[in-house]
């Protein structure tokens, strides 16, 4: 019984966390998510392959005879299209899929930070969102001989890096509807509609004027604008842009919040 | 000097509806420092409501619950406690020492990653990759992972479903070992031996409300019939006559007397038949004694 005493007088101040103990669980957390995913090849190999495959056929192949600036618009297009990925499906799949299977509920039992959770999906989705805009550089560069200055290749990196927020926040919007294995279909519904029609795969002055008209509605539009001026192309202002892409990110974000607190 | 019995987690007259279904109907519970308390019930009694809200899953519609004096969704609370979910699907790529580590760094002052592993027998799975653990490995690094934070109350939702027999007596063995340190624990299961085998106090809940509250001893003695069987071949039917005898029956050649004098009721079969053998006299158990309390319990909703 002496145990059981010596707790009871056990003082307040020896259970309380100490501030650097909190932001080592959030940093634990961070890097068991990366981790999680980066060894798990079903998520990371269509993240990566998909973009660069799409980019070395219908870009380097096909459209080497257009020139570098075709390459170089191709390099921006297919850079938002593999940074979508890893936002909407590193998301939505993965809340959806622990929603279903309790993990999400352990989560919320133990006493890890608020936010933990999330914050490690979304530096999951920056590194996957990275890694996917560097091997598209690498191609560009050493296969389609592109010039790509340092300081374009870093505006593209920090464009992709940032510019996977949005798609997080839409992605986990879908995982807070969809239960479990159902995510991935509805997701695709989403991810590859609007790579089309934001002119991701044709470009937009090839698409019906109607379509054309529509492309605003599509965040990915939006990040296409931003990425095509990073890597030099087009001289039209990006604020606007930046500022669409920033209230999509929040008020997805916020929705999901609330209904993630609301119905867990 | 007597310490006073501190009440660390509590539950005053909580309500929880899922649409037209009430899981819990105003239901009281204490839970004590230092104790060890099975929650029993059948299907659907509330167990799972009533641990989803002292972990603060849920909220109640009314009531109080309390955690360490706090909210439950307060996290000061839940770093005092461990939990151990009925299901629950882990990262199948971290390794088990990965996972430990991760939920280690969740508390204040957590036990080291040699010691957690000791305490739940799993120093050899350590740089395993967690998928490719069998079911009974993954309890126990569930276990783990429920007592990496040097909890001072923990939470076990049926934590020995799917393990064999000698994974299970080592898993006792353990929450005894924590016990022993002033942990309390919160059990549900659905194994009546592993209640018995742990308890300090019982509490068996149906429809949403406390049937009883007590300790296995106090229990078990709501049931005071015990049961005789022996070979013999005096007539049932005529034992059953016998004053105090509850029933007697003959099954495959044996007579089943249950009565609630035993002692008075061996001797006089003991002096009809000289010839008597292999006699045995068991108390009932607790199983018994679920049965006949959740049994009573609808018999008189059924009444009303």
């Amino acid at each position: 019984m002496m145990e059981a005493v010596q707790q009871t007088a056990m003082p307040e101040a020896s259970r309380r966390m100490p501030a650097s103990r909190v932001i080592g669980a959030y940093w634990t957390e961070m890097r068991s998510e990366c981790i999680r995913y980066l060894r798990a090849p079903g998520f990371m190999l269509p993240v990566m392959l998909f973009p660069t495959m799409f980019y070395l056929l219908f870009g380097i192949v096909m459209n080497r005879a257009n020139g570098p600036d075709a390459l170089r618009y191709l390099l921006a297009s297919y850079g938002v299209f593999g940074v979508m990925s890893p936002g909407l499906f590193g998301f939505g799949v993965s809340l959806a899929a622990e929603r279903d299977n309790g993990l999400l509920t352990l989560k919320r039992a133990l006493p890890m930070p608020p936010g933990a959770y999330l914050l490690g999906k979304m530096l999951m989705a920056m590194l996957a969102a990275a890694v996917v805009i560097m091997l598209l550089l690498a191609m560009a560069v050493g296969l389609g001989h592109v010039p790509v200055s340092g300081g374009q290749a870093f505006l593209l990196l920090v464009t992709g890096m940032l510019g996977v927020l949005p798609f997080c926040a839409l992605g986990m919007f879908v995982g807070t509807l969809v239960k479990g294995q159902g995510a991935p279909g509805v997701l695709n519904l989403v991810y590859l509609p609007m790579s089309f029609l934001s002119g991701l795969w044709v470009p937009l002055s090839m698409l019906p004027s109607a379509l054309q008209k529509l492309a605003p509605i599509w965040p990915s539009s939006h990040l296409h604008a931003v990425a095509l001026r990073a890597i030099g192309l087009g001289q039209d202002p990006i604020g606007t842009h930046l500022l669409v892409l920033a209230g999509i990110g929040v008020l997805f974000g916020v929705l999901a919040a609330r209904r993630l607190r609301r119905v867990g | 000097m007597e310490q006073p019995v501190a009440t660390i987690a509590s539950l005053a007259g909580a309500v929880k509806r899922y649409g037209a279904l009430t899981a819990l109907d105003g239901l009281d519970l204490m839970l004590h420092r230092g104790e060890l308390l099975a929650l029993l019930g059948p299907n659907g009694a509330g167990k799972s409501t009533a641990i989803n809200l002292l972990l603060g899953l849920v909220r109640a519609d009314a009531g109080r619950v309390s955690l360490f004096g706090k909210d439950p969704q307060d996290i000061d609370a839940r770093r005092r406690i461990g939990v151990m979910l009925q299901s629950a699907v882990l990262p199948g790529t971290l390794s088990v020492a990965e996972l430990l580590r991760l939920t280690m760094s969740y508390y204040p002052a957590p036990r080291t990653l040699p010691e957690t592993a000791e305490m739940a027998g799993i120093g050899d799975l350590l740089a395993r990759r967690y998928a490719g653990l069998s079911g009974g490995q993954q309890r126990r690094v569930q276990f783990a992972m429920a007592l990496c934070g040097r909890p001072e109350l923990l939470f076990l939702d049926e934590p020995t479903v799917g393990m064999d027999i000698d994974a299970r007596r080592k898993l006792w063995a353990a929450i005894r070992q924590i016990v022993a340190e002033g942990c309390a624990v919160v059990l549900t299961t659905h194994y009546l031996e592993e209640a018995e085998a742990l308890a300090q106090r019982v509490v068996v809940l149906a429809k949403g409300r406390v049937l009883s509250d007590g300790s296995v001893h106090a229990l078990r003695s709501r049931v005071a019939q015990s049961r005789i069987r022996c070979v013999s071949d005096l007539d049932a039917a005529a034992i059953a006559a016998w004053p105090r005898v509850t029933s007697a029956i003959r099954e495959e050649g044996r007579l089943e007397v249950c009565t609630e004098a035993a002692e008075a009721v061996v001797r006089r079969l003991l002096d009809a038949d000289p010839a008597l053998s292999e006699l045995e006299v068991l108390r009932a158990g607790l199983a018994e004694a679920f049965t006949e309390i959740t049994r009573e319990e609808s018999s008189q909703t059924e009444a009303a």
